[in-house]
C-alpha cells in the first residue's frame, strides 16, 4: 500500500529525515518510535503533504501513485489521514460544518454520492461513540476551548468519519492521562481493519500497550535504525534510547 | 479633470436648481435651513487630504465626475426591478425610495401599531409633523461637515419614523435606497429623520443599492433620536454599484437609559465613507457598534466612529472587522470620547482586519480621550493574514485550499455576522458571504 524508498527531507534548511525506507501493507500498524528530533513528526508531515517540509531525494508510493506529487487534500481525498500531534483550533467553523465538507469531497473524488444532513448526523453519531465525544463539541468551532483529550479524541472521530485507507497518528498520546489514553486506543482499535493500514508515531511504549502494533520500527537521526516486532518496543522501553546510541556506535566508523 | 473650486461652484448650482425644482413646497424653515447649509458649505468647501479626519479618504475622485442631481423617475427603474434589486424583503414594513424619492408603489408598510408614523420625509415636512422641526438637523452638524452641509441643503426626500413612547414594533422597518441613475452620473442626498419615545422599541434597516455598472454618487444622513430607556437596532447594508460613491453619516442621540445598536455592513461601492456618531447623553446608556466591511479590487471602505461618553454609568461596545482582498484599500478609525461629567463609562473597541492580497491596506487608528479618572476603557485592533495552519488542517481532510481559504475568511467575519439580531438579515447576509467565500472546491 505505502512504499517509502530513501526519503530525505528538509525543514528551514536542514536535512531532518536521512534516507529513510519503509513498507507498510494494507492491514498492517507499524509503529514508529524515537527520541525527539529524530524526525517522527517531519516524517508524519511530509507524507500528509505540509508544504513547509522540502522533500530533497526518494519516493514515496501510495497505491501505485506518486504520493509526493499530490497535493495535501488530493492525498486526503485518495485516503492519507494524519491525526495531528496538535490539532488547530479554528474559531468562526463549527466542526459539523467542516467535516460534511470534507466527507463529501472525500465521497466526490472516490466516485460516491454526497451525503445529506440527515445521512451525516446519523453516521457522526455512530462515530462519536467511538471515542465517547460529547455530541455538544459537534457545534463548536474546531477544538476552540477542547481541552487536550478532547482534541486527540476529535482527531480519532474525524479519522472515523472519513475513513482513511492509511491512517498516521502523530503522538497522539501526547498530553493525555491513562482515562483519554484507554478512550483514544479503543477508538483507534475499533478502526483496525484488514483494509486499513496504520503508522502510529509515539516517543513513549506506553500507547503500545494498548494499540498493539505488528512492526515497530526506531527513528534515529532521520534515518530507521531497527525493525523489529511489538517485542522491540518493550526493550526499547526497558533500555532506553541511548541503547541504540550505543549499538550505532559500535557498528558504525566514528565520525561518520 | 474638475477641480474642487469647480466642483464647489457646480454642487452650489445644485442648490439654485433645487430651490427653484421645490419652490413653495417645503416650509420657510426649511428653506432657512437650507440656505444656512449651502452658505456654510460655501465657507468650508470639500474636505482634503490635509485634514486629520480625511487623511486617508482623497474625496477628489467624487469630485472628478460631473454629477447632476438624480431625477425622480420611477419607470425607468419598474421593468426589471426585480432582476437586479436582490436585497430580498424582510417580514416588518418595507419602504422604497428612488434617488431618495419615496416610492409608495414599492412600498408596503404591513401592520404598524397605533401613533406609528413612517413615510416620505418630505410630506411630513409639508403636513408641519409636529415633531420633524424640532428634530430635523439638529443632530447632524452641518456647520462642521461638507458632506452634511450637502445633504441639508440639498435634500429632496427621504425616510421618517416615528415611534411613541412605550410602543414597541414587531417587525423591523426596512428603507431601501435605490439609486437609477439614468442616462449620465448623478447624485442624491437621501435624508433620514427617525424618533423613538421613550421606552419604545424599535428596529430599522437601511440598506442602499444600484445597478451594479452604474456611476452615481449617494450622500446620505441619517438622524436618530432615542428617548429615554428606548432600545434601537439600526442595520446599514450598503450593497451599493461597485462605480459608486457613498457617502453617509448617522448621527445618534441617545437620552438616559436608551439603548442603540448599530450595525454597519459595506460590501460595494467604488469608494465608500460611513461616519457613525452616538452621543450617549444621559445616564447609564448602553451603545455597541458593529461593522463589518469587505473590499476588492480597487475598492476604498472608510469607517468613521466616535462615541461620546457624555454622561456617567455609560457602556460601549465597538466591534468592526474588515476583509480586504485585491488592491482595496479600508480606513477605520475609532474615537471614544469620555467627558469629565462621565465617570463610570464602561468603553470597549476592537478592530480586526484580515489581508488576504499583498496589495491591500488598511489605516486603523483606535482614539481613546479621555478626561475622567474612573473610567474603564481599553482598544486593540489587529491586521493578519490567514492562518497557514489552518489553512493545511482543513486541506488535510480532503478540503480544497481554496475551500479552505474561503472558509477561513467566512468564519472570520462570523461573530460580526451573529450578533445581527434579526433572523432573515443575518441569514440574507450569510448567503450573500458564503456566495462570496464558499465559490472554491
Amino acid at each position: 500500500m505505502l512504499e517509502i524508498k530513501n526519503l530525505h527531507a528538509k525543514v528551514a534548511g536542514a536535512e531532518i529525515l536521512r534516507g529513510i525506507d519503509l513498507a507498510v501493507n494494507t492491514g498492517e500498524v507499524h509503529a514508529i518510535m524515537g527520541p525527539n528530533g529524530s524526525g517522527k513528526s517531519t516524517l508524519a508531515h511530509v507524507l500528509s503533504g505540509r508544504e513547509s517540509y522540502e522533500v530533497t531525494a526518494g519516493e514515496v508510493i501510495f497505491e501505485k501513485k506518486n504520493l509526493l506529487e499530490m497535493r495535501p487534500e488530493e492525498r486526503a481525498r485518495e485516503g492519507v489521514f494524519l491525526a495531528f500531534q496538535y490539532p488547530v483550533e479554528i474559531p468562526g467553523v463549527s466542526t459539523t460544518y467542516f467535516l460534511k465538507a470534507a466527507l463529501n469531497a472525500v465521497r466526490k473524488h472516490r466516485g460516491l454520492e454526497e451525503v445529506d444532513a440527515m445521512d451525516f448526523l446519523a453516521l457522526v453519531k455512530e462515530k462519536m461513540k467511538l471515542v465517547e465525544m460529547d455530541q455538544g463539541l459537534l457545534n463548536r468551532p474546531i477544538n476552540e476551548g477542547f481541552s487536550g483529550g478532547e482534541k486527540k479524541r476529535n482527531e480519532i472521530f474525524q479519522m472515523a468519519v472519513l475513513d482513511p485507507k492509511l491512517a498516521i497518528l502523530d503522538e497522539t498520546d501526547s498530553g493525555l492521562d491513562i482515562d483519554a489514553l484507554r478512550i483514544v486506543a479503543t477508538g483507534v482499535n475499533a478502526l483496525r481493519s484488514k483494509e486499513r493500514a496504520m503508522i502510529v508515531i509515539t516517543h513513549y511504549q506506553r500507547l503500545l500497550s494498548y494499540i498493539v502494533p505488528d512492526y515497530v520500527h526506531v527513528l534515529f537521526d532521520g534515518r530507521i535504525v531497527k525493525s523489529g516486532d511489538k517485542r522491540l518496543a518493550l526493550e526499547l522501553e526497558e533500555k532506553g534510547y541511548a541503547w541504540i546510541e550505543e549499538q550505532l556506535q559500535k557498528t558504525q566508523p566514528v565520525g561518520f | 479633470m474638475t477641480t474642487i473650486a469647480q466642483a464647489k461652484t457646480s454642487y452650489q448650482a445644485h442648490f439654485s436648481q433645487v430651490a427653484k425644482e421645490l419652490g413653495q413646497d417645503w416650509k420657510g424653515w426649511v428653506r432657512r435651513l437650507r440656505e444656512t447649509a449651502i452658505s456654510r458649505f460655501g465657507e468650508m468647501g470639500f474636505p482634503t487630504l490635509r485634514d486629520e479626519e480625511w487623511k486617508y479618504t482623497n474625496v477628489a475622485l467624487i469630485l472628478d465626475t460631473p454629477f447632476q442631481p438624480a431625477p425622480y423617475d420611477v419607470r425607468s427603474l419598474r421593468s426589471d426591478m426585480p432582476a437586479w434589486v436582490s436585497l430580498g424583503s424582510f417580514e416588518g414594513s418595507e419602504m422604497v425610495f428612488v434617488n431618495s424619492h419615496y416610492s409608495p408603489e414599492f412600498s408596503s408598510l404591513g401592520q404598524l401599531p397605533r401613533g406609528v408614523e413612517v413615510g416620505s420625509l418630505a410630506a411630513a415636512v409639508t403636513a408641519e409633523a409636529r415633531w420633524v422641526e424640532s428634530h430635523l438637523a439638529r443632530y447632524a452638524c452641518y456647520q462642521e461637515r461638507a458632506f452634511v452641509a450637502l445633504n441639508t441643503a440639498l435634500m429632496q426626500d427621504g425616510a421618517f419614523v416615528y415611534v411613541p413612547e412605550g410602543k414597541v414594533l414587531e417587525g423591523p422597518i426596512h428603507l431601501l435606497f435605490i439609486s437609477a441613475a439614468g442616462k449620465g452620473a448623478t447624485v442624491s442626498h437621501p435624508r433620514i429623520l427617525i424618533v423613538i419615545g421613550k421606552g419604545a422599541q424599535a428596529s430599522i434597516i437601511e440598506s442602499y443599492t444600484g445597478r451594479q455598472d452604474e456611476v452615481y454618487f449617494t450622500n446620505a444622513v441619517t438622524e436618530i433620536v432615542i428617548g429615554e430607556n428606548a432600545v434601537v437596532e439600526h442595520y446599514k447594508l450598503q450593497r451599493e454599484s461597485e462605480r459608486a460613491f457613498h457617502m453617509a453619516t448617522l448621527e445618534a442621540h441617545v437620552e438616559r437609559g436608551g439603548n442603540f445598536l448599530s450595525h454597519s455592513v459595506s460590501l460595494g461601492g467604488a469608494l465608500t465613507r460611513n461616519e457613525i456618531n452616538a452621543i450617549l447623553d444621559g445616564e447609564g446608556c448602553e451603545c455597541a457598534l458593529n461593522g463589518l466591511y469587505i473590499a476588492s479590487g480597487e475598492q476604498h471602505i472608510d469607517n468613521h466612529t466616535r462615541i461620546d461618553h457624555v454622561k456617567p454609568h455609560g457602556t460601549s461596545r465597538e466591534l468592526y472587522k474588515g476583509i480586504l482582498d485585491g488592491r482595496s484599500r479600508g480606513v477605520f478609525n475609532g474615537k471614544i470620547y469620555v467627558h469629565k461629567t462621565a465617570e463610570k463609562s464602561d468603553a470597549k473597541q476592537t478592530n480586526n482586519n484580515l489581508l488576504l492580497s499583498r496589495d491591500a491596506l488598511i489605516d486603523t487608528k483606535p482614539q481613546l480621550e479621555i478626561y475622567n479618572n474612573d473610567v474603564k476603557c481599553s482598544h486593540g485592533s489587529t491586521i493578519g493574514r490567514l492562518d497557514q495552519d489552518s489553512i493545511f488542517y482543513l486541506r488535510s481532510r480532503g478540503i480544497g485550499v481554496e475551500a479552505a481559504r474561503n472558509l477561513l475568511t467566512y468564519a472570520f467575519a462570523s461573530d460580526v455576522i451573529n450578533r445581527i439580531k434579526v433572523g432573515p438579515m443575518r441569514e440574507q447576509l450569510d448567503q450573500l458571504l458564503t456566495a462570496k467565500f464558499h465559490g472554491g472546491s
